[in-house]
C-alpha cells in the first residue's frame, strides 16, 4: 500500500465492463427507452428532390388531423430562429443553413416540415397529408462539377467552393530538380460511406415555458459543441440548455451533427405548449439525411523519389465534398494535416485542398474523419510507385518510414508525433502472418491464374485535437487547445462518485475511468461508482466535451486522474487533522468498514463515511482552516498546445498518434470479381493499454469498419443525386458472413504526451481500407489496373477488368 | 384512411407472463414489446428485417419483431432478453457475451443473445461456421464479430457441461 503515488494495479488489467450487467440484461437506458408524460411524437417531411425551389408547401390537411398537435415548417422557423453558426469565413460565413428547408432544398431526404402528433402512427398519417410542390433544379453530385459553379447550392455566397488553402512546406521544386523518378497519378477518389451506428438518432426535447428552459434527452455525441450552435440559433442562454446522455448504441462520429434534428424538437416542444416532443430516426432517414464521412478526390499527384524509392516531394490537389451544408465543415479542411506526412519521411510538399458544396446529405465526422482519406492516399501513392519502380511493397514502406530514434518526430507542418515503431509493427504482422509462405502461396497461385494480392496498410489514429487548428480555416473562430473536465466527490455516506464530461457509446469509459481512480485511491473498483454518459448539469464539462477523435484515455483519463488526484490530497489533509498525525503518516487502504485512511504510526483509521460526515453533516468540530475542503473535487485537465501559425499552416495539431498496421491477402474470384479475404492481420499500437481487452475490442470494431467501407458500404448517388442505398438492405453493412478472422498483434510505445503513456485510439485510421486497396492493387497490377478508388466491390472489379481499353492514370518518368 | 381503426383484441405470453391486450391492426410485434410492456431490452435498428436488433424467440423461434405484426403473436410464446435470466442469475448465454467481451455499446447484443438461444437449441456443438450463418442477419457495429464468435463457443461450451 502506497500513500505517496498511485498504486498502478487496477491500469493495465483486462477488468471486465461494469457497464456489462445493465447491457446483458436489457436494461440498458437508450434514448428511445424513455417515454415522458404527455410526450408527443414528431416526424419529418422530407424532400424527393436533390435540389429544387419550394414553390408551394401545404401543411393544411395535416394540421386538422385527429391527434396533430402542431405542424412546422422551415419559413416559420426562419421567422423565429438565426440560422447555424457557419465555422468557415466569409465566403462561407453567408451560408443560411436552418434545422427546415426555407425556401429551397439542397439534397434528398432534407426535412421541409415537421409534424408532431399524439402518436407515431398519428405523425406518420399526418406526415403523409403534407402536400408540397417543387420546381426541379440543376442537381450537382460531383465536387469537381460543383466547382464549375454552373449550378450554385448556395446562391448567396456566389460559389460551391466553399473553402481553399494551400498548404506548402519545404523545397517542392527543388526536390523535383533532383528527382530520380516523377510519378503522375491523374485521379484517385475516396468514396462516401457512414459507420451507421446500430441505434439511430433519437432526440427528446421540452422547451418548459414555466422557466423558458430546454431539456434534452437525447444520443449526440458532443453535447458541448451542440449547445453552443443550439443556443445561437434558437437564441436562447446556453444555461438554458440542458443535455443529458444515457447509453448510446454507437456513433462513430455521425452522430455529432443531429443538433438541428435537436432544434426542431425544441422548437416543437415550445409550439406545442412545453409538451416534450419525441423524434426516433428511421434507418433510411439516419442514411439519407443524417451524415455521411467525407468524400475526397485527389487530382494531379506528382510524387518525386530518388534513386532508392524514397519518396522526396509531393504535389496534389485535393477537393473535398461536403454535402449540401458544411455543418462541422470546413474543420476537416485541416484535420487531415494532423497526418500529413503519414508515417512517411518526406519534406516537402504542396497540396492546395478545396471543399464544394454538394447536392448530397451534408458530412459528419465518421470514424477517422479527414485523416483517414489522406492516409489513404498517401498509402496509395506509396503502393503505386513501389509498384512503377519495381520495389516490394514492404521494402518501400521500410525505406520511407519514420525511424524509430526519430521520435519525438516533428512533421514539415510543425506536428510532433509522440512515439511509434513502425518498422517493429510491420515485423509483428509478418510473424503473425506468416509472410514468406504466403508470398510462396501468392507465386504458386498466380502460376494457376488466380488474382492473389498481399496489401499492406500502416496508417495513424491522431487523437486529442489542438482546436487551435480551427483558426486555419477561419482565423476569427476563438477556438484553441482542448480540455475535458471530471469531478471526483466523496458523497454524503462516504460513496466514491466520479462524472466526467465524456458520452460514451460502448467504450467503456465507465471501467477505464474507475481503473484510473482505483489506482489513485487504492480501493476497489467496485466501489467507484462512475455516472454514466453526459449531462450538462453535472457541471463537469468544458467546450470541448463529448466522445470523439480519439482522446478519452488521455483528455478523458487525464480529467479523471487530476480529479482523483484532487480528492486525494483533501482526504489527506482531512485524516491528518482527523487522525491527529501528519500527512505523510497516512496510508490509503480498505478496512472491515470499507474504504479508509489509516495512520501507520498508530494504527488508527477512519473510514471515508467518517471523512465525508466531517465535512457534510457534522461539522462542527471541524476548524475553519479545513473550511476550504469539500471532498467535491472538479479538475479540468488542458492540453499543453499553443495556437498554430495560421498563415504558415504550421503548428502542433494533436497530442498523441497512435499507429496501426495491417496485412491482408486478397484474392479477386476469376468468375465473380468478388474480393475475398484469405487472410488478415491487425497490429495496433496505442502507447501505454489501460484495458487491454476493451483496446483489442476497439482495434475489431475499426477493423470491421474498415473492411465494410474497403468492399461493401458505399452511399451511391444517381445522376440527380436521388440516393440509391438507403436501407440496409442496400447498404449492406459488414455482416459476421464477410467479417474475416482478423489476428490482432500489438506493441507498445509509450507516449511521452500524456500522464500515463497512453494514447487516444479507436478510430483505427480506416487502415483496412488502405491495406485491401494494396492488396488489390498487387493481386491486378499485372492486369494493368490501377485501384483509383477506396471502394472495391465485385461490380467495380468487374468493370475494371473488363474495360476494353487500358486507362493510363498513372504515368512514370524516369531520370536515371 | 378509415376515421376509426378497429382494434383487435390479441393473447399471448412473454417471458412466461400472460397478456390479454388491444391493438391496431398495424402495430409491429416490436411496439408492442416496447411500447405495450414496457419491455425496452428489445431494439430497433433497420425497421427492415436486416439488422435483427429486434430480435425475439417467437414460440421458440428466432424473430425479428421489427417484421412481424403484434396479430401474428396471437396466442404465442415470447421470450426477450428480460426473460432469459433465472432468479437473477446470468443465462450462461448472457455470462459468455460479457466474458468474452463480446459486446460494447450493447445495442445489438439483446438480439444476438436470443439468436444465439435458438442456434444452442438446435445445436450444440455448433462450428465457426455454423455460427457466423446462424448471426448472419444480425448486425453489430462495435465489435467486428470477433468476441462474439468467441462468446457463442464460450456459451456452448457451457451449456453443454452444465
Amino acid at each position: 500500500m502506497s500513500s505517496a503515488e498511485d498504486t498502478n494495479n487496477w491500469v493495465g488489467k483486462s477488468l471486465p465492463r461494469k457497464e456489462e450487467n445493465r447491457l446483458l440484461r436489457g436494461r440498458g437506458k437508450f434514448a428511445d427507452d424513455i417515454k415522458l408524460r404527455a410526450m408527443l411524437y414528431l416526424r419529418f417531411v422530407r424532400s424527393p428532390y436533390a435540389h429544387a425551389r419550394i414553390v408551394s408547401l401545404d401543411t393544411s390537411a395535416a394540421e386538422v388531423l385527429p391527434g396533430v398537435a402542431c405542424v412546422l415548417t422551415g419559413a416559420e422557423i426562419a421567422k423565429t430562429t438565426q440560422p447555424f453558426i457557419e465555422i468557415g469565413p466569409d465566403p462561407f460565413a453567408k451560408i443560411k443553413d436552418y434545422p427546415l428547408a426555407v425556401s429551397k432544398v439542397r439534397y434528398q431526404g432534407e426535412p421541409v416540415a415537421a409534424v408532431v402528433a399524439e402518436s407515431p402512427a398519428e405523425a406518420d398519417d399526418a406526415a403523409e397529408l403534407v402536400q408540397s410542390e417543387y420546381e426541379a433544379l440543376d442537381p450537382v453530385v460531383d465536387a469537381e462539377k460543383a466547382l464549375e459553379d454552373k449550378s450554385l447550392l448556395h446562391e448567396d455566397v456566389g460559389t460551391n467552393r466553399v473553402w481553399n488553402g494551400v498548404f506548402e512546406y519545404g523545397d517542392v521544386e527543388g526536390a523535383f530538380k533532383e528527382a530520380a523518378y516523377v510519378v503522375n497519378i491523374d485521379r484517385l477518389h475516396f468514396h462516401r460511406f457512414s459507420s451507421t451506428p446500430l441505434e439511430n438518432n433519437v432526440v427528446i426535447a421540452q422547451w418548459n415555458p414555466k422557466d423558458e428552459r430546454i431539456y434534452y434527452q437525447c444520443n449526440n455525441s458532443f453535447p458541448s459543441f451542440a449547445i453552443q450552435f443550439l443556443a445561437a440559433h434558437l437564441g436562447v442562454h446556453i444555461d438554458r440548455i440542458r443535455v443529458e446522455t444515457s447509453d448510446i448504441g454507437g456513433s462513430f462520429g455521425i452522430k455529432i451533427t443531429s443538433y438541428p434534428q435537436m432544434a426542431v424538437c425544441a422548437l416543437a416542444s415550445k409550439k406545442a405548449g412545453g409538451r416534450p416532443v419525441k423524434w426516433v430516426e428511421t434507418r433510411s432517414e439516419h442514411i439519407t439525411s443524417s451524415a455521411h464521412g467525407n468524400e475526397r478526390t485527389f487530382r494531379d499527384t506528382r510524387v518525386a523519389l530518388d534513386k532508392n524509392g524514397v519518396i522526396t516531394a509531393l504535389v496534389s490537389r485535393h477537393i473535398d465534398d461536403c454535402g449540401a451544408y458544411p455543418r462541422y465543415e470546413p474543420l476537416g479542411c485541416v484535420i487531415w494535416s494532423q497526418v500529413f506526412p503519414g508515417v512517411y519521411r518526406f519534406k516537402n510538399a504542396r497540396i492546395d485542398f478545396s471543399q464544394a458544396v454538394t447536392n448530397k446529405c451534408p458530412v459528419g465526422p465518421n470514424r477517422g474523419y479527414s485523416r483517414m482519406q489522406h492516409l489513404w492516399f498517401l498509402e496509395r501513392i506509396v503502393d503505386i510507385c513501389a509498384h512503377k519502380i519495381g520495389i516490394a511493397a514492404d521494402e518501400m514502406r521500410l525505406r520511407n518510414y519514420i525511424l524509430p530514434e526519430e521520435f519525438p518526430y516533428t512533421t514539415p507542418n510543425g506536428c510532433v508525433y509522440d512515439s511509434g515503431n513502425y518498422p517493429k509493427m510491420l515485423q509483428v504482422a509478418k510473424s503473425l502472418f506468416g509472410w514468406d509462405d504466403w508470398k510462396i502461396k501468392q507465386a504458386a497461385a498466380r502460376k494457376e491464374g488466380r488474382l492473389i494480392g498481399i496489401g499492406i496498410g500502416t496508417t495513424l489514429d491522431s487523437g486529442t485535437n489542438n482546436f487551435g487548428q480551427s483558426q486555419i480555416v477561419n482565423p476569427f473562430l476563438p477556438y484553441s487547445g482542448n480540455s475535458q473536465g471530471a469531478n471526483c466527490k466523496l458523497d454524503i455516506y462516504g460513496e466514491v462518485v466520479l462524472a466526467v464530461g465524456s458520452c460514451p457509446q460502448g467504450q467503456g469509459h465507465e471501467t477505464t475511468a474507475a481503473q484510473v481512480v482505483a489506482d489513485v485511491l487504492n480501493v476497489h473498483p467496485d466501489l467507484i461508482t462512475v455516472r454514466t454518459g453526459f449531462d450538462t448539469e453535472r457541471n463537469v464539462h468544458t467546450g470541448f466535451s463529448g466522445t470523439y477523435a480519439s482522446q478519452f484515455a488521455v483528455s478523458g483519463l487525464s480529467a479523471v486522474h487530476g480529479a482523483a488526484q484532487k480528492l486525494k490530497s483533501e482526504i489527506k489533509r482531512l485524516a491528518a487533522f482527523a487522525l491527529n498525525t501528519k500527512e505523510d503518516d497516512l496510508e490509503f487502504g480498505s478496512g472491515a468498514q470499507g474504504p479508509e485512511i489509516r495512520a501507520k504510526s498508530s494504527g488508527k483509521s477512519i473510514n471515508y463515511w467518517g471523512l465525508s460526515n466531517l465535512v457534510n453533516a457534522n461539522s462542527a468540530s471541524l476548524p475553519s482552516d479545513l473550511y476550504e475542503i469539500t471532498l467535491n473535487c472538479r479538475y479540468v485537465w488542458r492540453a499543453p498546445f499553443k495556437v498554430p501559425d495560421t498563415k504558415k499552416k504550421y503548428g502542433s495539431l494533436t497530442l498523441t498518434y497512435a499507429s496501426q498496421l495491417h496485412v491482408a491477402v486478397v484474392e479477386v474470384e476469376r468468375d465473380t470479381f468478388i474480393p475475398r479475404i484469405l487472410d488478415y492481420v491487425a497490429v495496433d499500437d496505442c502507447g501505454t493499454v489501460i484495458n487491454p481487452s476493451i483496446v483489442e475490442g476497439q482495434v475489431y470494431g475499426a477493423t470491421a469498419h474498415g473492411i465494410g467501407a474497403a468492399v461493401m458500404e458505399n452511399c451511391v448517388y444517381d445522376a440527380v443525386g436521388n440516393m440509391l442505398t438507403s436501407t440496409f438492405s442496400d447498404y449492406t453493412p459488414i455482416t459476421a458472413m464477410n467479417m474475416p478472422k482478423v489476428k490482432y498483434g500489438h506493441i507498445e510505445t509509450p507516449s511521452p504526451h500524456s500522464y500515463s503513456g497512453a494514447k487516444g485510439m479507436g478510430e483505427g485510421g480506416a487502415a483496412p481500407i488502405h491495406t485491401i486497396s494494396a492488396a488489390l492493387q498487387d493481386a491486378l497490377f499485372a492486369n494493368d489496373i490501377i485501384i483509383e478508388d477506396s471502394f472495391n466491390n465485385a461490380d467495380s472489379l468487374f468493370r475494371a477488368m473488363a474495360a476494353k481499353e487500358i486507362r493510363h492514370v498513372v504515368s512514370i518518368e524516369k531520370r536515371i | 384512411m378509415p376515421d376509426v381503426i378497429e382494434k383487435v383484441a390479441i393473447k399471448l405470453t412473454v417471458n412466461g407472463k400472460a397478456h390479454s391486450l388491444e391493438v391496431e391492426p398495424r402495430m409491429l410485434l416490436v411496439e408492442l414489446i416496447r411500447e405495450a410492456l414496457d419491455l425496452t431490452g428489445t431494439h430497433v435498428g433497420c425497421d427492415t428485417t436486416y439488422c435483427g436488433a429486434c430480435t425475439v424467440l417467437m414460440n421458440g423461434a428466432a424473430v425479428k419483431s421489427c417484421t412481424v405484426f403484434a396479430v401474428q403473436a396471437d396466442g404465442a410464446e415470447l421470450i426477450t432478453v428480460e426473460g432469459l435470466e433465472r432468479d437473477g442469475q446470468l443465462h450462461p448465454i448472457q455470462k459468455a457475451f460479457g466474458d468474452a467481451h463480446g459486446l460494447q455499446c450493447g445495442y445489438c447484443t439483446p438480439g444476438l443473445m436470443l439468436a444465439t438461444a435458438q442456434l444452442l437449441s438446435q445445436n450444440k456443438q455448433p462450428s465457426e461456421k455454423e455460427i457466423r450463418k446462424a448471426i448472419a442477419g444480425n448486425t453489430c457495429r462495435c465489435t467486428g464479430y470477433q468476441n462474439i464468435l468467441k462468446a457463442i463457443q464460450m456459451a456452448a461450451q457451457s451449456i453443454k457441461g452444465a
